[in-house]
């Protein structure tokens, strides 16, 4: 017992000194309080950068989505004349043979200039007629032969017609053109100005959605170029791209990560790799020029060409992406399927790379967007180029879609600008469309183990 | 099996129309008379029965280059230049097989000095240009040679206006800048008694001192989209561009031209020679590809037509200023008959 009774005292008096040693903090005292402060504080401003940076980020997009919306989105729309066109019998098929041959030969853009002198019968000097059939688009003879071969039926009718304008008159209707300036010093004059005001003021102006932008390919006319020529090059280009790039690179990763040995030759495979990722893509235009042209005579300007060279670039990325996705798969999944007698073979091809199959394609959809933006090795094997036809194959001349852009953007017209503004739109709508193609597949097919 | 034949089907619609022989003609060469290639080529291919012309912008020099590459389809039929074709460069094509090249004159571009209409109009000699942008010029009694030291116009010449010497213009590679330094900066610098002393003591350097341009940030060089000097422009007053007629033609409303030894750049002061920054642009064609690709008569027909490159034509509507009636007959006739160029 009196072991008993010495140990509590021990500990009584341990108590004592520990207690003394350590004192309870006040946690009320001034001290601990500004302390604390200066914690909160340094916490909140820590926020404060972040949240600013984020802020900074999202008003830098902001004011470049702005600037290319605000521009560009009026070249979804066309401004249209209505004129009332006679389809002179005389002129279209003066024999009534109803041959398509014959119709399609006929003057039409005669009869649109008929039409524009019937309607201004004060004009007649040639210089002033001049102006006067620039009101409407060269391009419009082309819409009316179309409308009279599907319906010959018009021949000999006279009927009130939308017709495409031409690109400064479009510019007047959409704002671009200030008529108060002095008339020396714009491209339209009082009397076309004059021109455009009775033709508003009889309702024969309209803006119409311009849905030859997205059909038609490039043109020197504004108001006739469009961009489908060079979204066919891209998707050529892109086809030939990912045909190389994806059984190479997702080869290229399933040997280096599951067969490969680990010795100094994969090592510096490895390192070159992660090199080639970081190198610039003129580069690779330099030896598609080298390699695909004057080595192999594969055609200039042609997607295959284009595909080929993007196809090196994109290799890294989808090896670099495809080797991490299948580092993620568990090696348990390896280990049981050798267990239960698979070979190494099918370990990888019915196991493993299913499992990784997510993260790939995110890795080649993300390689490919990269591609589809993509213009400086373009420029050295001849794509960045003028192609009014639309290509209709791999090895036909084509361009792509930033590349369309580059040209418009150096164009002299003013009308180019906003076809600039909505080219750069349609390329960042394909751009997300992608990306958020390969974010729905992580998220769908993504296993958490 | 399923997905093989997927990615067979894939490319086979990839590699379909693939072009046995070319049937289209291609077009290299200079990004001045791109423009104006691209309105030809493209009225070419909608009035005819033949596919519309591929025209890359590579630059005079890099046109001619792949131009005198040799004569068979994979090399192009016709190149576009902003300047002659110069002796070495004949002198290639003659080596590569190429012996009949046929010169066909477009017309003439002018070269302008422009700032926003909201601040007044300039009006400069060729030396006073020299002094504002030339690396090196005389110093002020004259006797040696300096690195620039203006800074403001009015420094120059008390007659200019007191701001800052900036002006925007394209860079080395271009030939707008080639032509600009030809037209004025040579020709101004041996207006100098000390810089034409050079000439005989000391070619090289004569040579440098001429054509150097100032890289203080007096001379910005804005790179070759000229759409992009001209929104400068609008947004600093103070500043000059220095670009081609065309640019100036279409944004009439937000610029004014300098006037240059006392003209104004208007289409009729640069047709009728007055303007003194003003060059002819050129095409060459290869004269052993007519005949064998399809559509190059009709080609040189449809650009030497008068609908073309005359008085009223379409391109001159694009900011070509065109020649006279008798030199366009000339060289219509000259390119019809494919009369070989002699230098």
């Amino acid at each position: 017992m009196t072991d008993m009774a010495s140990l509590m005292e021990d500990r009584a008096a341990a108590k004592v000194i520990s207690d003394k040693m350590h004192k309870p903090v006040d946690w009320d005292s001034p001290k601990i309080a500004r302390n604390i402060k200066k914690r909160y504080a340094a916490e909140r401003r820590f926020k404060i950068y972040g949240l600013s940076a984020i802020g900074v980020a999202l008003l830098a997009l902001f004011v470049l989505g702005f600037s290319i919306v605000s521009k560009g989105y009026s070249a979804f729309f066309q401004t249209y004349i209505q004129l009332e066109v006679h389809f002179d019998p005389a002129e279209i098929d003066p024999d009534r043979t109803g041959d398509p041959a014959v119709i399609g030969k006929a003057n039409f853009d005669g009869l649109i200039k008929q039409s524009l002198r019937e309607r201004f019968p004060e004009v007649t000097s040639r210089r002033d007629r001049r102006d006067l059939y620039g009101i409407v688009s060269g391009g419009a003879s082309y819409d009316l032969r179309e409308r009279v071969m599907e319906n010959p039926n018009l021949i000999g009718q006279t009927r009130k017609i939308w017709l495409i304008s031409g690109d400064d008159f479009d510019m007047l209707n959409k704002g671009y053109i200030d008529a108060e300036v002095d008339e020396s010093s714009r491209r339209l004059n009082d009397q076309e100005i004059g021109w455009y005001n009775a033709l508003v003021e009889d309702g024969a102006v309209e803006k119409q959605f311009h849905a030859r932008f997205f059909t038609s390919g490039d043109s020197r006319e504004p108001e006739l170029a469009g961009i489908w020529g060079a979204a066919v090059g891209s998707f050529y280009t892109l086809l030939v791209t990912l045909a190389l790039s994806f059984p190479i690179g997702v080869l290229a990763a399933v040997y280096l990560e599951e067969f490969a040995p680990k010795n100094r030759f994969t090592t510096i495979v490895e390192v070159n790799i992660n090199n080639l990722a970081a190198v610039p893509s003129i580069v690779f235009g330099l030896l598609g020029l080298e390699v695909y042209l004057n080595v192999m005579h594969l055609p200039r300007s042609a997607p295959v060409v284009g595909g080929l060279t993007l196809a090196l670039m994109t290799l890294p990325t989808i090896i670099i992406a495809s080797r991490a996705a299948i580092k993620a798969v568990p090696p348990s999944i390896r280990q049981a399927a050798l267990g239960l007698g698979a070979s190494p073979v099918q370990t990888v091809t019915h196991h493993v790379l299913p499992l990784a199959m997510p993260g790939i394609l995110t890795g080649t959809i993300i390689g490919m967007a990269q591609a589809l933006g993509e213009t400086a090795p373009l420029l050295m094997i001849g794509m960045v180029a003028f192609i009014v036809d639309i290509p209709g194959g791999a090895l036909d001349p084509a361009t792509v879609l930033p590349v369309q852009i580059y040209l418009w953007a150096d164009s002299p017209e003013r009308a180019f600008v906003e076809k600039t503004s909505a080219a750069i739109m349609v390329l960042l709508a394909f751009l997300i469309l992608m990306n958020g193609l390969a974010v729905y597949l992580r998220k769908k097919f993504e296993r958490k183990w | 099996m399923k997905k093989t034949l997927a990615v067979a089907a894939l490319m086979s619609v990839a590699f379909a129309g693939a072009a046995q022989a070319r049937d289209q003609i291609r077009i290299v060469g200079s990004s001045t008379v791109f423009p104006f290639a691209t309105a030809v080529a493209e009225e070419f291919g909608k009035t005819t029965s033949f596919k519309t012309p591929v025209i890359e912008s590579t630059g005079s020099g890099g046109g001619l280059k792949l131009f005198c590459a040799g004569v068979g389809e994979q090399h192009p039929d016709i190149t576009n230049a902003s300047r002659r074709i110069k002796k070495s460069e004949v002198e290639t094509c003659a080596k590569n097989g190429i012996s009949e090249v046929t010169e066909v004159k477009v017309g003439y571009d002018g070269i302008v000095l422009s700032n926003s209409n909201e601040a007044p109009e300039i009006d400069l000699t060729k030396e006073q240009i020299f002094l504002a942008l030339a690396k090196t010029v005389p110093s002020k009694d004259g006797k040696s040679l300096v690195d620039n030291f203006y800074s403001t116009w009015s420094e120059i010449d008390p007659s200019l206006p007191d701001v800052k010497i900036e002006v925007l213009g394209p860079p080395p590679t271009s030939g707008t800048r080639d032509a600009f330094t030809e037209l004025v900066l040579e020709e101004a610098c041996d207006a100098f008694p000390a810089i034409a002393a050079l000439k005989d003591s000391n070619k090289d350097q004569h040579k440098a001192v001429c054509a150097g341009v100032r890289e203080d940030g007096a001379y910005v060089e804005a790179g070759e989209n000229d759409n992009l000097i001209v929104q400068k422009l609008e947004a600093n007053h103070d500043a000059l561009g220095i670009f081609g007629f065309s640019f100036l033609d279409q944004n009439g409303d937000k610029l004014q031209g300098s006037k240059i030894e006392g003209v104004s750049p208007t289409f009729e002061a640069i047709s009728a020679g007055d303007y003194p920054v003003s060059r002819s642009l050129y095409f060459y064609v290869k004269n052993a590809h007519v005949g064998t690709i399809p559509g190059m008569k009709e080609y040189l027909a449809e650009f030497t037509s008068d609908k073309a490159f005359g008085d009223e034509g379409y391109l001159a509507d694009r900011g070509l200023i065109p020649m006279d009636a008798a030199e366009r007959e000339a060289v219509r006739n000259a390119a019809m008959n494919l009369s070989p160029l002699s230098m």
